[in-house]
């Protein structure tokens, strides 16, 4: 047993970092904002050439012939990024909607929150999941789709009556923990960057323990939804995948809510980035599977085990 | 990010599990908690069994009498050992995972020769002397003082929170040697014999009842001057070196246990009609996932130990901080299954919860383990 990444692993994850660091660094981020958060094509297009999308496609269908654990370190660096778009669904659809693979084309999903479809006009394609298998559907087979103001300025989002309902795919679900373990990491990154140059009443108000147990939760609880994320990851077990969304969740918006909080009144300001990182928390944290629902599920598993 | 045992970590698995499959039902009947002399005779029998079919000291260095395992056989063990119900440490536990792995890390030859076998054979039995009524967390503020008179340190002043030190024959003690000194110098690592002339230990009441540690006073014992580990006033890295393996390592067992009695819990809840309320079985739910996670960052953390000699890191802060309040969050959930019954001494549970209040104070508080996390990992200023 070693559960630390491989060589290869971390080789992946540096390369996405830096292509994120140099496409879509904080001019890239705030420009998306100032666009209501509609998609990079361009970017979009450039993940699809870096295998983003591809990444779990066999090799003799154009993909990188890789697995989970390698996804989940690619969504893991989109989260930390703040990296916008309806990248899951995408993702999931390659191999299957034409385009998507490559990100010649932006695909959206139907099911992955209740009654809600994000980045509907942008996208190409909004596919629906059932089981393990998909129906694709075009924007113009949706005409009741109303356009609502979204609490996440880079999600646009559309509301749909009667929302078709899926059974969320286990990968989908993963995933998206992986974006939110990566925003709680940037968040208690971002918390003790301040925290160790901000001063006040004479020392950096890192110094003071106040502050230092709020950095140092995120911490603990970003590390532990980790563990869990990466052990679900490779065991691709439901109740363990489950559960991993359940404390990534928690470490994404409860970090993003302390991040705020080190920042002070800067925090409350629409220029600190730390507002984004929370409302996006709050927004995965929605999706595919609520902390209700997957409390249920670990409930089932221990009754089962009976 | 490999989760799978090789075939040798199987096979150390499989044999474990044969030999307490056949040694457990030979062990006496459990003591009462409350009984410390009987605990004694119980868990040095327990150890005994270990050393004879070769499994005491696991995770100590050949060269010290242990056998060399693995931090991953470690693992295994105590994964194994928690499943079939066998017993915990227990009385054993400074001298094998604290002053044990201490004197073996920092002690000379004749020292090792000394003090590693009995503790491996649970002959003999070591408490911890390093807290004080002043310095607790803030150990470094300690003040009972060893003075250097030929051949012999005359030590005096006062120790707390000193576990299992009635039935104890050895203290690791922590004395200043030199008061001049700057706080974090000036201290040395004693080996103290417990029926030394001058030691009176007096226990302590736990609120769970027991009489688990004691106070020691200390007039003017006389210590070998060959009983101290280390050189003179270095005593400070020393202790820092036991520290990291009680934080590492000490919980892990643990964590198995609690889940046990989270199903444990599930099942009564399933039983007497808790299981319908919605908040409770969610609650029960969440521990789910949170006990699991823990148990994968025990994994990761002895995937980390593997590679850096077997010493654990920081990264024992970061887990105990989340299980010590995880433990308590268990037994609070237990009590409102028990309903009623959770004011029943003797009910299951009960006991159980009241001890779980130790854990975020005892092995450094939270708040400590904060700091620690917020300075040395994280790197922020040190401050108020």
């Amino acid at each position: 047993m070693d559960f630390r990444l491989t060589d290869d692993q971390r080789a992946l994850r540096t390369g996405l970092r830096e292509l994120l660091a140099g496409r879509f660094g904080r001019h890239a981020l705030r420009a998306a904002v100032d666009r209501e958060g509609t998609v990079d094509r361009e970017l979009w297009r450039e993940l699809g050439a870096a295998g983003f999308f591809a990444l779990r496609l066999p090799e003799n269908e154009g993909g990188a012939g890789l697995g989970l654990p390698e996804a989940v370190l690619l969504f893991e660096e989109a989260g930390r990024a703040l990296l916008n778009g309806p990248l899951v669904a995408t993702h999931l659809a390659a191999g299957r909607v034409p385009g998507a693979a490559d990100g010649a084309r932006v695909v959206t999903c139907a099911t992955q929150l209740r009654g809600l479809i994000p980045h509907f006009g942008d996208a190409d394609a909004a596919v629906v999941i059932h089981g393990a298998g998909m129906r694709i559907r075009c924007p113009e087979e949706l005409p009741h789709a109303r356009r609502l103001r979204s609490l996440d300025p880079l999600t646009p989002l559309h509301r749909i009556p009667d929302g078709p309902k899926a059974p969320p795919r286990p990968d989908a679900i993963l995933l998206t923990a992986a974006e939110q373990l990566g925003s709680a990491a940037r968040t208690t990154e971002m918390a003790v960057q301040y925290a160790g140059e901000r001063e006040q009443f004479g020392q950096p108000i890192g110094g003071f323990q106040a502050v230092k147990h709020l950095c140092a939760q995120m911490l603990v609880r970003t590390e532990v939804a980790r563990a869990a994320v990466y052990a679900a990851a490779v065991t691709e077990d439901f109740t363990e995948i489950a559960g991993a969304k359940l404390l990534a969740d928690e470490a994404a918006v409860q970090g993003a809510r302390d991040c705020l909080q080190v920042f002070g009144g800067m925090g409350f300001t629409w220029e600190a980035d730390v507002h984004l990182h929370l409302k996006r928390a709050w927004l995965r944290g929605r999706m595919w599977l609520t902390a209700a629902e997957s409390e249920e599920i670990q409930a089932e598993a221990l009754a089962s085990a009976l | 990010m490999d989760l799978t045992y090789t075939e040798e970590e199987e096979d150390f698995r499989a044999r474990l599990r044969s030999w307490l499959a056949v040694s457990l039902p030979k062990l006496p009947p459990k003591p009462d908690p409350l009984d410390w002399p009987g605990r004694r005779t119980y868990d040095t029998a327990w150890q005994r069994m270990l050393y004879d079919a070769g499994y005491a000291g696991l995770h100590w260095p050949v060269d010290a009498g242990g056998q060399g395992a693995t931090p991953t056989q470690h693992l295994i063990y105590l994964d194994e050992t928690e499943r079939a119900g066998a017993p915990y440490v227990g009385a054993n536990f400074v001298g094998l995972l604290h002053a044990g792995p201490t004197v073996a890390a920092e002690g000379t030859a004749e020292q090792r020769a000394r003090w590693l076998p009995p503790v491996l054979r649970g002959d003999e039995v070591w408490c911890q002397g390093f807290s004080e009524p002043d310095a607790g967390s803030d150990l470094a503020s300690l003040r009972t003082k060893a003075v250097r008179d030929g051949d012999s340190y005359v030590v005096s002043g006062s120790k707390i929170w000193t576990s299992h030190a009635e039935v104890a024959d050895w203290c690791e003690l922590l004395v200043r040697t030199d008061p001049q000194a700057p706080r974090h110098r000036g201290i040395s690592w004693l080996a103290m014999p417990m029926d030394a002339p001058g030691v009176t230990v007096r226990p302590l009441r736990t609120l769970a009842g027991s009489a688990e540690f004691a106070e020691m006073f200390l007039d003017e014992v006389r210590v070998p001057v060959a009983n101290r580990v280390g050189e003179e006033n270095d005593g400070w890295r020393v202790t820092m070196v036991t520290l990291s393996f009680e934080r590492g390592t000490a919980f892990v067992g643990e964590v198995v246990a609690c889940r046990r009695t989270l199903c444990e819990l599930a099942r009564t809840a399933r039983r007497n009609g808790c299981w319908d309320d919605a908040v409770l079985r969610r609650r029960l739910g969440r521990l789910n996932a949170e006990f699991r996670a823990l148990w994968r960052l025990t994994q990761w953390n002895v995937s980390e130990a593997q590679n850096t000699g077997g010493v654990p890191g920081t990264g024992g802060s970061v887990f105990k901080l989340r299980y010590s309040h995880a433990r308590q969050e268990l037994y609070d959930t237990a009590a409102e299954v028990l309903g009623p019954d959770a004011m029943d001494l003797d009910r299951e549970w009960t006991g159980d919860r009241l001890s779980s209040l130790s854990y975020t104070i005892a092995a450094g508080t939270s708040q400590i383990q904060q700091n620690i996390v917020a300075e040395r990992i994280l790197g922020l200023p040190k401050g108020r």
